[in-house]
């Protein structure tokens, strides 16, 4: 095929100007993009507000997707109510049906609830959450590791606080829609949690990797810090998590540096607890007559 | 012949120019989906729909269309704001340059212009949340990168199937 026709702009200044100014603003457009991806760098909450608009907005996109699956399985009841005589058999079919059907969706909330006490029995420890949501997804072709929850700042939900599940830390909240907020799981390379061996009480740090794995190093210098099967809790340093949430389990060990697994499975995420930030002990006031 | 162009422009019906922004914009979304993953696997298919869009009909949109597209991609999935805007942008200027360039113009160009732009802006995004302190090792972009690369072609079909819809029997009337 030959160069479509319209590339040869002629000897028209209106055009030639146009495709001119066309290059000038998506020059302009790079420079800017470079200058946003600055101030994101530098302050990851600087567009919070329209972030948080689109993240209301998108939402309900992969709420969305588990609806279109259903609906498809009443086509074959309905044939058997063609037989007059079948009339009072396919009445029973049905209540036996919804009959069934209640029964899963007891047993549903059943393990539901089963869910629900084990993650309000450990309410205790951590002073009351900001709110109980669902995580409803995650972005599967970014290059971070988010999941989207379905609770925002019309709950309460600020950036910085942690989350958990059931079994542990979840991660921590990166920014907050009014409906949505995004967490930031312990996974991802830019995560760091600091914990502590529950076994022996030293400090050491978690460090996302990116790939679903875990890195674990010691913070102090010592013969061999971890053992394969160590506990790791939060320290509480920092003041962002509250001491003593359960993190993650070493697995291999190799010298100062271990590999862990968190002990939520963000494949089988669906319910999390956002508890509220620790508050950091301000600073103490200047001594006095010092000068 | 410009004032022509304008007049034609003017009386363009709103489906004409909705209909790629609007499917750009839904191959962003198809990414977010009810499951928590922990490595990048969907192709990004906001910048697929997008080169399709570029590659089949290069009159339509200018090198700085890939601004707000990207503004939309970057909302959408949440990467830092200026991440796709700048990497698509780049792309699309790149791709105006070596249009400019050749001669003859067939589909095994169009793909090797994909590819080109595909790579640039998988690894760039990459390379941008490497240094923002946050990407997960490089070999974890190889799969959607590859994935990506061979899902061009359907999305081209895809594109051009909408194109024809789009243009209803202007299409017919052109060929």
């Amino acid at each position: 095929m030959a160069p479509p026709r319209h590339r040869d702009r002629g000897f028209s200044r209106r055009a030639s100007n146009s495709l001119f100014f066309g290059y000038v603003a998506a020059a302009a457009g790079i420079v800017l993009g470079l200058g946003l991806l600055l101030v994101a760098r530098f302050d990851p909450l600087a567009f919070q507000g329209i972030r948080g608009l689109a993240l209301d907005l998108t939402a309900p996109f992969s709420s969305a997707t588990r609806v279109v699956a259903r609906g498809g399985d009443r086509v074959g009841g309905t044939i058997g109510d063609y037989w007059r005589a079948g009339a009072h058999n396919a009445e029973l079919e049905r209540q036996l049906a919804e009959a069934r059907r209640a029964l899963i969706q007891a047993q549903i909330d059943s393990a539901d609830n089963h869910r629900l006490r084990r993650l309000l029995k450990i309410v205790g420890d951590g002073g009351q959450p900001v709110v109980v949501a669902r995580i409803v997804g995650s972005n599967t072709s970014g290059q971070r590791r988010y999941a989207t929850l379905a609770a925002g700042s019309g709950e309460g939900v600020r950036a910085g606080q942690p989350v958990r599940g059931p079994d542990g830390l979840i991660g921590r909240i990166a920014e907050a829609g009014h409906g949505y907020a995004r967490v930031q799981l312990i996974t991802d390379g830019g995560s760091t949690v600091p914990v502590r061996v529950v076994r022996t009480g030293q400090p050491a740090l978690i460090v996302g990797r990116g790939d679903g794995g875990l890195d674990v190093r010691a913070t102090t210098i010592g013969a061999q810090p971890f053992r394969r099967g160590d506990l790791l809790a939060t320290s509480g340093t920092g003041g962002v998590f509250h001491e003593g949430l359960p993190v993650a389990v070493v697995t291999t060990v190799s010298g100062e540096v271990a590999a862990a697994r968190g002990l939520a499975d963000p494949a089988t995420l669906d319910v999390a607890m956002v508890l509220p930030e620790v508050a950091v002990a301000p600073p103490p006031p200047p001594p006095v007559g010092a000068h | 012949m410009a004032v022509g162009y304008e007049y034609e422009a003017d009386r363009m019906p709103a489906r004409l120019w909705i209909v790629p922004i609007a499917t750009t914009a839904l191959g962003s979304a198809v990414a977010l989906t009810p499951i928590v993953v922990q490595v990048p696997v969907v192709p990004p298919f906001g910048l697929l729909v997008a080169l399709a869009w570029r590659l089949l009909r290069p009159e339509m949109w200018g090198a700085w269309m890939a601004l707000p597209l990207g503004l939309i991609d970057d909302l959408i999935g949440g990467a830092p704001l200026g991440t796709a805007m700048t990497l698509w942008t780049i792309a699309f200027l790149a791709i105006e340059i070596a249009e400019q360039r050749v001669v003859w113009r067939d589909v095994w160009l169009s793909w090797r212009l994909a590819i080109g732009a595909i790579a640039f802006c998988v690894i760039g995004a990459w390379g941008l949340a490497f240094l923002a302190g946050g990407a997960g090792p490089i070999w974890l972009i190889v799969p959607q990168l590859l994935l990506s690369i061979l899902c061009f072609p359907g999305v081209m079909r895809l594109v051009a199937v909408m194109d024809r819809w789009r243009l209803g029997e202007r299409a017919a009337n052109s060929r």
